[in-house]
């Protein structure tokens, strides 16, 4: 058996090409689609054109005809089998939540939505074969519009599902008065018009597509006494959870696996129709089914994200402290409540009091039906879109009183020995440095050279003016304390599972519940394990994303992996390294005490003696010699639910060039400084930045789903919905901070959404203040040439108008 | 997503491609690089019974010097042109308008007689072999015939060319000594124009000897602005000229208003773009 015999150097820290990238890279392994099986049977679904309408009639006859078909369905072929699709958090126990049925029968509440699936033997056959599914629909007025579909209830305007009356799904409200966290926002307002500042401003955050890489495809396999899902998806166990509570087959009778899965941004973080038609064919035809989606259907059916009107009222003294924040928000569902649906707007409840002492708080976000695409969870979730208010708030606050956007900031931040910190949203931040950070992205970006260039070009008149954008902010990760959860009428806890297992042979198989798709768990787990049991990276193998294999667990979202996942690993671990050290001391003929752990060996303290922990592997599988009363094993298993979430920050400077000819506008210089508490991989940390940053970026710049006054997505391919690529960007700066996270051991926060959570206000930050001077004080997002050149001209033209 | 079912020829020569295409009429499509006709069956927007790839006809491939002229062969890749010394040396405005066309992979597939039988209004390639006042020699059943670029562009997404017929080369006057500036507006880097405007000037003893300007995207075909034109031939070449011609750059287009932009402001745009274009070609 081979042993360690040498000290590993520490892992944690070390910058490891990521282990899993080759077979990502290349495509040569498990992705959904590539999983073929004997007799397998491939769909197609036949989709609503129109917005809303109601099905009158569809003709099958045709295409079940047609070569190569062997079924065709509509929703009326369905019964209960067929299940629902399910919204896990009512936000307030009133929220009105349409039925979702994966596959309505009578009426269609968005485009994209299936009426019919074809089934053929191969793909191709299926695709003809929908094309001549005909369907009679009668169109029904669709609610497209958030505002207005806000107001029909009084305006007499199309209602998104007319049973249920209205379109107003949920309103959800704190007040930090009636919180006891803090004062009342209408007494800080009415006192800041007398004497002090008041900014009121309305924010659209625009619909976005998560468009991850790989399109979703999902595989069921009915054979065998397990039921096995293959499916492109976030959450397999959350898949499995919910097919057992709608479709009445019993969770033990269920496998789900997420294999390999190629991106996700939180658009796999749903429990789809596209998922439970295949299930209900495959039970119903007794054959293995696979559905992959085209790129077209993904972004027309797959959640989109952010949709929100934000209300914005901040007052402050004059000299820039701010005494309360008003926050009211409009938020598009889309046609029906998605497994976190409305929670999304509310996770941002939290975080629009950001890094600020504020004395008073007033939240409230109306969640409103429309006949769109359905909206859930897309990277930063909730988070970006209250950062995104926040900071342009503060950034308005510092132009309305004349100020540097950062002197209005550290003013109101929480300083480092304030912390702990209980805001006035009611979380208890653990750690944080601000100032820290602040002062190293100034240095790192040429802050006071930046600005002396902005004078200059604005005093010379250039035609290209230059802006300086900030972004301070802090988000809360490690989904969640499963208290916290109950709290706000989750239907679920945020505890994640891992187990490690300590081969014969000296090799470590561990388990987690978190099913990775794309961040590099297999990695980053691998290192922690490494350094923790003092065995080989190599050593380490990280399996999941198999509820047979992972059976328990909470999937990846919310920068939840590393915090909470990477939580779990160490406890179980420290189990395994505790019942090593028995069976070390019974070997080694040594008392329990005399047993020191350190670089993977276990050794008699002041002798020379010792056992490497895969030799005590090897003596605990043979089971030979152990102490009475001893399993035979070291394998180990923790449940661990988080005391409280972490809380990553940061600050981002970010230098815009605006070609006031064209409006075009191009990125100068991005600096962020992160502070995510301890770095286990600093490329994945990078990789995750960089990226994160894009996203953000693209929110400012280039990404927006439209909708025509039909209901059809116009933006309905990648000719449309811009997306940026490495040619779009420029060389980020970036820098760290480290302020270890006190609630966990390993002091990490989370990286996931960072950077795509700050971003976004720094860039529309930049590009206003290119302009401000101009008279510009806003530019919607996407900040398109046209919009920031029509803002120049509507300020130049109210300029001349009060001339 | 999967393309409806098709036949697939590959004739070797121009007779035979003449000839399929003739058997075969509305059911048939010619394949080139496929860049933009796969996307548009591959979303199912078309259904050719017969695909005619031209690909493999050695006659319709490579670039010639015909004496005052450059013939471009139709299946010759964007990346081909846009290297190719002859092509750099005597219509620079053409290599300078592929060198922001699409992405390299596309580049490398894609091909100049493809792009420019596509007739795609905001296509790079239209608006300069316009400037250039280029000649297409298309053949059909009842043989050749050179169609002048003037008359090429009919339509949104079409060209003079019969059903029945085909292009094989574009013929270019040499432009030597011209200056030509290509000034592309996107917002993604793999974008197609919102507007972009192809300049080629002659300067002599720091005045405008001749100039050709023609726009991309700003109507349902590229076009010439002739009243730019017009008021730069015979003045200084002067930023304030320059500017003052560009200001006439949208005269009598009409542009589209999509995502990207309206009308409008693509009007505006026009003007900017011509300006900046001109005084490039010129070396101002
Ligand atoms: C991602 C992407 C980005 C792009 N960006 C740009 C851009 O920024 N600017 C730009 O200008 N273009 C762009 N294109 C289009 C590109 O220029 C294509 O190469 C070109 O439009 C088509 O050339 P092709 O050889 O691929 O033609 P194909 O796709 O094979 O054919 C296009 C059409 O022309 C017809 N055709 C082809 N050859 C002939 C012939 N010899 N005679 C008669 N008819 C013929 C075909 O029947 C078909 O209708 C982009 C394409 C892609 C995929």
């Amino acid at each position: 058996m081979t042993a360690v015999e040498e000290a590993p150097v520490a892992e944690i820290g070390r910058d490891r090409r990521r282990k899993e990238d080759q077979r990502l890279i290349t495509g040569r392994t498990r992705w959904t689609d590539n999983i073929t099986l004997p007799g397998m049977l491939h769909v197609a679904m036949v989709r609503s054109p129109f917005a809303h309408a109601r099905i009158v009639g569809i003709d099958t006859s045709e295409a079940a005809s047609s070569p190569n078909v062997t079924a065709v369905f509509t929703g009326a072929d369905f019964g209960e089998e067929l299940g629902a699709c399910i919204n896990a958090w009512p936000i307030t126990p009133d929220q009105v939540t349409p039925a979702h049925s994966p596959m309505p029968a009578d009426r269609v509440a968005f485009a994209g939505e299936i009426v019919a699936v074809v089934v053929a033997r191969t793909a191709t056959a299926a695709r003809d074969a929908a094309e001549l599914v005909d369907v009679d629909y009668e169109e029904l007025p669709a609610a497209l519009d958030l505002k207005e579909a806000a107001t029909a209830d009084e305006t007499g305007g199309p209602i998104a599902h007319p049973d249920l009356g209205t379109n107003k799904s949920a309103l959800w409200v704190f007040d930090s008065a009636d919180a006891g966290t803090g004062g009342d926002v209408e007494e800080a307002i009415a006192k800041a018009r007398a004497d002090g500042v008041v900014i009121e401003r309305e924010f659209r955050q625009q619909r976005l597509i998560p468009a991850f890489m790989e399109p979703r495809s999902v595989v069921v396999d009915p054979t065998g006494e397990q039921l096995t899902m293959w499916s492109a998806t976030q959450i397999p166990h959350i898949v499995r959870f919910a097919l057992a509570a709608t479709t009445g087959v019993p969770e033990s009778k269920i496998r789900v696996i997420a294999p390999d899965v190629g991106g996700g941004f939180g658009g796999k973080l749903q429990t789809t129709p596209e998922e439970w038609v295949v299930w209900a064919l495959a039970r119903r035809l007794g054959k293995p089914v696979k559905y992959t989606e085209t790129r077209s259907e993904s972004l027309v059916a797959g959640h989109h994200g952010r949709d929100q009107w934000q209300k914005l009222t901040l007052s402050a003294e004059k000299d820039g402290t701010v005494t309360g924040l008003k926050v009211e928000l409009l938020a598009d569902l889309g046609a029906y409540v998605a497994v976190v649906g409305g929670g999304v707007p509310v996770l941002g409840a939290f975080m629009f009091n950001a890094i600020y002492k504020f004395p008073a708080y007033h939240f409230a976000c109306q969640t409103v039906l429309t006949n769109k695409t359905w909206t859930d969870a897309y990277r930063g979730a909730g988070r970006p879109e209250a950062t995104f208010g926040i900071e342009r708030m503060m950034d308005e606050l510092a132009a309305e009183l004349g100020v540097d956007p950062l002197e209005v900031r550290e003013k109101n931040w929480i300083g480092h020995e304030e912390f702990p910190f209980t805001t006035v949203a009611g979380l208890e931040y653990d750690s944080g440095n601000y100032e820290a950070a602040t002062a190293l992205a100034k240095e790192k970006f040429g802050y006071a050279e930046l600005r002396a260039e902005q004078r200059r070009r604005r005093e010379s008149g250039d035609p290209v003016q230059l802006g300086i954008g900030v972004s301070t902010f802090t988000e809360m990760c490690g989904l969640a304390p499963s208290r916290v959860l109950g709290s706000l009428d989750y239907g679920a806890g945020g505890w994640e599972h891992a187990s490690v297992r300590m081969l014969a042979t000296g090799t470590v198989e561990v388990i987690t519940g978190a099913s990775a798709h794309g961040q590099g768990h297999e990695t980053a787990f691998s290192q922690i394990v490494a350094d923790r049991l003092g065995v080989p990276f190599e050593a380490v193998e990280v399996l999941h994303g198999d509820t047979q294999i992972a059976a328990k667990g909470l999937d990846t979202y919310g920068s939840r992996s590393l915090v909470v996942g990477g939580e779990a690993l160490v406890r179980a671990s420290d189990k395994v390294i505790a019942k090593a050290k028995l069976v070390a001391a019974h070997l080694l003929e040594a008392s329990v005490d005399d047993i020191e752990f350190s670089a993977g060996r276990f050794n008699v303290r002041g002798t020379g003696q010792g056992m490497a922990i895969g030799e005590i592997a090897a003596a605990v599988f043979a089971a030979h010699d152990l102490p009475d009363d001893m399993e035979p094993s070291l394998d180990s298993d923790a449940t661990y639910d988080p005391v409280n979430f972490s809380y990553p920050h940061g600050t981002h400077l970010c230098a815009m060039e605006v070609d006031t000819e064209t409006g075009a506008v191009r990125m100068r210089k991005y600096t962020c400084v992160d502070d995510v508490g301890t770095v286990i991989n600093p490329l994945i940390v990078a990789g995750q930045v960089h990226g994160g940053l894009v996203q953000g970026i693209a929110q400012a710049l280039w990404e927006e789903a439209v909708y025509d006054d039909a209901g059809t997505l116009v933006s309905g391919s990648f000719v449309d919905y811009l997306l940026p690529t490495a040619a779009d960007t420029i060389d980020f700066d970036l820098g760290h901070t480290v302020t270890p996270s006190l609630t966990n051991s390993l002091g990490t926060k989370g990286v996931g959404e960072a950077g795509t959570i700050a971003s976004t206000p720094a860039v529309v930050n930049a590009v206003v203040d290119a302009v401000r001077h101009l008279g510009v004080d806003d530019v919607r997002m996407p900040c398109t040439p046209q919009r920031v050149w029509q803002a120049i001209q509507a300020a130049a033209a109210t300029e001349g108008a009060s001339r | 997503m999967i393309p409806a079912d098709f036949d697939y020829l590959a004739p070797t020569t121009l007779d035979e491609a003449v000839a399929a295409l003739a058997e075969h009429g509305d059911d048939a499509k010619i394949i080139a690089g496929g860049q933009s006709l796969l996307p548009v069956l591959r979303m199912r927007l078309n259904a050719p019974e017969v695909l005619i790839d031209v690909g493999r006809i050695e006659a319709l491939r490579g670039i010639r010097d015909d004496g005052d002229a450059l013939v471009i062969g139709a299946t010759t890749t964007h990346h081909t042109v846009s290297s190719d010394p002859l092509v750099r040396e005597h219509v620079a405005l053409i290599a300078k308008a592929i060198e922001h066309l699409a992405d390299a992979q596309v580049r490398h597939r894609g091909t100049f007689g493809g792009a420019l039988s596509h007739a795609d209004p905001a296509g790079d390639l239209g608006a300069p072999v316009l400037a250039l006042g280029a000649e297409f020699l298309v053949a059909g059943p009842g043989g050749r015939r050179t169609i002048a670029a003037d008359d090429f562009f009919d339509d949104f997404f079409t060209t003079s060319m019969a059903d029945d017929e085909l292009l094989v080369e574009v013929r270019i006057p040499k432009h030597t000594g011209w200056g030509g500036h290509y000034e592309k507006f996107v917002r993604v880097a793999h974008q197609w124009p919102i507007v972009a405007v192809a300049a080629a000037v002659r300067t002599a003893g720091g005045a405008i000897a001749e100039a050709r300007v023609g726009l991309t995207n700003m109507d349902v075909t590229p076009v010439r602005a002739r009243a730019v034109e017009e008021a730069l031939v015979g003045m200084p070449a002067s930023e304030e000229v320059i500017r003052q011609a560009a200001a006439a750059a949208a005269d009598g287009t009409n542009p589209p208003t999509d995502l990207n932009g309206d009308a409008d402001y693509r009007r505006h745009l026009a003007s900017v773009l011509t300006r900046r274009a001109v005084l490039a070609a010129a070396e101002v």
